[in-house]
């Protein structure tokens, strides 16, 4: 099953090819890792979407939180929690289509950021799933490129994510 | 005061106690051997290669349980290090190694002697820095010596850009730091634990599992004591031979593929499985279907990854050994298992642990015993394959961290720079490395530094002119198929020397003769040559006068050639992939 996990880590060079790393070196799964600063210029917050079995995700966990340079590991796996992700789609689009595309983003709450002769690029911000909808609705249209930023997630109502207790009773 | 960074590495050196480094000089840590060479108080052991200068220095820290520390230089004096660290990594062994690096402004532009080592080193480590700012540098020192020593030990690698050894900078070595990602769980979890003497109390056919934790922690002692108490039998991993004495009638020895018969029977049986310190690692497990079947599985480790990971366990505790034991002791009372016990005996007179036959030749199994005669208090060291079985089976073991050998990575060439370390951090100590003719050639060169330091380490080599261990496997499981395994093969060798005759796959039939080398290389010559003592030992009666004569040896290590029967296996073995009481026996040994 797909985990979203929260970690705060030292803001130091390397962190992310150590935690690259661990994921490629034990072989399990990475569907995407995203990191950014957090209010402590010292702490970055990187969101990572892994997937595995349950004792799999269990071994990653304690495995992130033996890494020197992690601060804290956080399972957002079903809690209640924000996921978002930022999608960039380029689309062809003649002067006669852009009127339909636009309706299109309207719907999808998604933004133009660019119109030029023949191309268009929408930006939106949105759950994984709302994403994947907007760009099959696009499909038609020619999509020549897109980027997306991998998910970045926080949990509702708390101030700050609580290291896991690893020994349960 | 303004001082150098080589001088605060210095420095801090002193202040954590480091009286030994290991290691080699190169281009860019030319600034720290400076400093050295005015410190009289810090000793380097100059190895011959890095590879086995941080072997040194983990078998310094494993036969005292010391932080042991190299210095090596940049670009491939770093990648030398890589397979010590590995080894040092997959046995928690406490090691800080500086190596050198090109200049700040010149990484990362293919410099002369450059290599990206943290990079490197980061799957091989508990954790590498590359120091970056003068300023850090001794934050960095103390953070790697404290990384290294505390929680579950490990290897720390520190690189040092050269422009960081020479500028001038504070001179200020924190006492203590801590770090904010890094909070070892030591004492156990207090509901755990009163559990987890609960039902050792309680249970029928109780079995302790000893792994190397208990040495790392220093929980021996307690060990010991929680065994004498409550009565329980015991058997152990690879890393956790001398936990109890070879010869504890509780001991029933090492389990796992070459493990005892009462060991793995004892396991595959008990309806308790109290394991300390240890990973279920797969050579000990076997078939993880067939491991411990009726057991309740309580498991006490310092490393909450290590727990639950290969096997399911009842009652996990996170937690230093000792501190933990110490916790368990006064809360268990001693279970009623006589049927148990009754049942262990029958194993043990089924398959008694027994040396291989007396003649023809000269039997590994009883060298070793011999060698547990003459020297009963030795710290022994082993490289990786027959001979490391045999000593862990046969060698009459006494003492905690008295047995160094690579467990987890099966290092060859680890055994005899191990010894010269363990010699440094202990003088008096008769300290032997038990070699093959295979393993010693991976690290022989360090005769040279063993001669220099007149270190009395024994080496005695165990040489069946094979790769015995893989062939051990091609007789049982390829069809004496004896693939690159002779060490005494010749450019004219006929293709299927020693394979039985009518192989389809070879002309077959033949098997090394007369016109075979006796040995290669002349170990007796080449011990000399590097002004070692040699001695050759081909039959029974000279293997006491030889290792007594090499007892009397102080000054010099003595490297003993022992020309052992050239197929002798290590019996029992479980087959890779079987369960642990699927054993085979030698043939002809008892039924």
């Amino acid at each position: 099953m797909t985990h979203v996990i929260s970690l705060l880590v030292e803001n130091h060079q390397g962190v992310l090819s150590r935690i690259a790393g661990l994921f490629s070196g034990r072989g399990y799964n990475l569907e995407s890792i995203t990191a950014g600063v957090t209010l402590d210029p010292t702490v970055t917050r990187i969101t990572l979407v892994c997937t595995g079995e349950d004792n799999v995700i269990a071994q990653i966990k304690k495995q992130l939180n033996k890494l020197i340079d992690v601060i804290k590991v956080a399972d957002l796996t079903g809690l209640p929690s924000i996921h978002r992700e930022l999608a960039l789609i380029k689309v062809r689009a003649k002067a006669n289509q852009r009127g339909e595309i636009f309706q299109v983003a309207d719907v999808f709450r998604a933004k133009v950021m660019d119109i030029g002769q023949n191309c268009m690029i929408l930006e939106l911000s949105a759950g994984p799933e709302k994403i994947d909808d907007f760009i099959a609705l696009l499909q038609p249209y020619s999509i020549e490129e897109i980027a997306r930023s991998g998910l970045i997630s926080l949990e509702r109502s708390k101030k700050q994510i609580k290291k896991e207790v690893i020994q349960d009773e | 005061m303004k001082i150098s960074g080589s001088e605060l590495l210095i420095k801090a050196l002193k202040a954590e106690k480091v009286s030994h480094l290991f290691g080699y000089p190169g281009g860019v840590v030319i600034p720290v051997f400076d400093v050295l060479y005015s410190t009289p108080e810090i000793h380097l052991v100059l190895t011959r290669h890095e590879q086995a200068a941080v072997h040194a220095a983990d078998g310094y820290a494993r036969s005292t349980g010391k932080t042991g520390v190299c210095l090596v230089t940049s670009g491939p004096g770093a990648t030398n290090t890589v397979t010590g660290l590995a080894t040092a990594n997959f046995d928690s062994v406490p090691l800080v190694c500086f190596t050198g690096q090109v200049p700040r402004n010149m990484i990362g532009n293919d410099a002369f002697q450059e290599a990206d080592t943290v990079g490197i080193t980061r799957p091989v480590t508990k954790h590498n820095y590359l120091v970056q700012d003068r300023s850090k540098l001794g934050r960095i020192i103390k953070e790697a010596f404290t990384l290294a020593s505390s929680g579950r030990p490990g290897p720390v690698v520190v690189d040092l850009p050269k422009d960081v050894l020479l500028e001038k900078g504070d001179d200020v070595y924190p006492s203590s730091v801590t770090i904010r990602g890094y909070n070892p769980v030591t004492r156990g979890h207090n509901g755990q634990i009163h559990r987890a003497a609960e039902i050792l109390s309680r249970a029928q056919r109780p079995l302790f599992y000893a792994g190397g934790g208990i040495h790392i922690a220093g929980a021996a002692e307690i060990f010991r004591q929680l065994v004498a108490r409550t009565g329980v039998p015991s058997v152990c991993s690879l890393m956790g031979v001398g936990a109890l004495p070879s010869r504890n009638p509780l001991n029933l020895g090492m389990l796992g593929m070459h493990g005892t018969y009462p060991a793995n029977m004892a396991v595959t049986h008990c309806d308790l499985l109290f394991a300390v310190g240890t990973r279920f690692d797969d050579r000990a497990t076997g078939d993880l279907a067939k491991f411990a079947p009726e057991a309740r599985i309580v498991h006490i480790d310092i490393d909450p990854a290590a727990i639950a990971r290969n096997v399911a366990v009842e009652i996990p505790i996170v937690g230093d050994a000792r501190l933990v034991l110490e916790q368990v002791f006064p809360l268990v009372q001693p279970p009623s298992i006589l049927p148990w016990l009754e049942r262990i005996e029958g194993w043990r007179r089924e398959h008694p642990l027994e040396p291989g036959a007396a003649s023809p030749g000269l039997a590994p199994e009883r060298i070793i015993q011999v060698i547990g005669e003459v020297f009963p208090e030795a710290i022994i060291s082993t490289e990786v394959g027959q001979n490391q079985m045999w000593t862990a089976l046969f060698y009459n073991f006494q003492r905690t961290r008295t047995l160094l050998t690579s467990g987890g990575l099966g290092t060859m060439g680890y055994g005899f720079p191990a010894a010269i370390g363990a010699q440094v951090a202990n003088p008096r100590a008769t300290v032997i490395d038990i070699a093959g003719d295979g393993s010693i050639q991976m690290n022989i060169q360090e005769l040279a530094t063993a001669v220099q330091e007149r270190l009395p380490v024994i080496v005695a080599i165990l040489n069946n002119g094979y790769l015995g261990m893989v062939r051990q496997w091609q007789e049982l499981f390829f069809h004496r198929h004896y693939s690159s395994t002779c060490l005494r093969r010749q450019a004219g060798c006929p293709p299927g020397c020693s394979s039985p005759p009518g192989d389809s796959s070879s002309p077959g039939g033949t098997v090394p003769g007369a016109t075979c080398p006796i040995y290669i290389p002349d170990f007796v010559k080449l011990a000399e040559a590097y002004g070692a003592v040699g001695l050759r030992v081909s039959r029974m009666e000279e293997v006491k006068p030889a290792l007594l004569e090499a007892g009397k040896t102080r000054d010099r290590p003595v490297l003993i050639d022992f020309l052992i029967q050239r197929e002798a296996n290590v019996w029992p073995i479980v087959p890779s992939g079987a369960g642990l009481s699927e054993m085979m026996f030698a043939p002809g040994g008892s039924p």
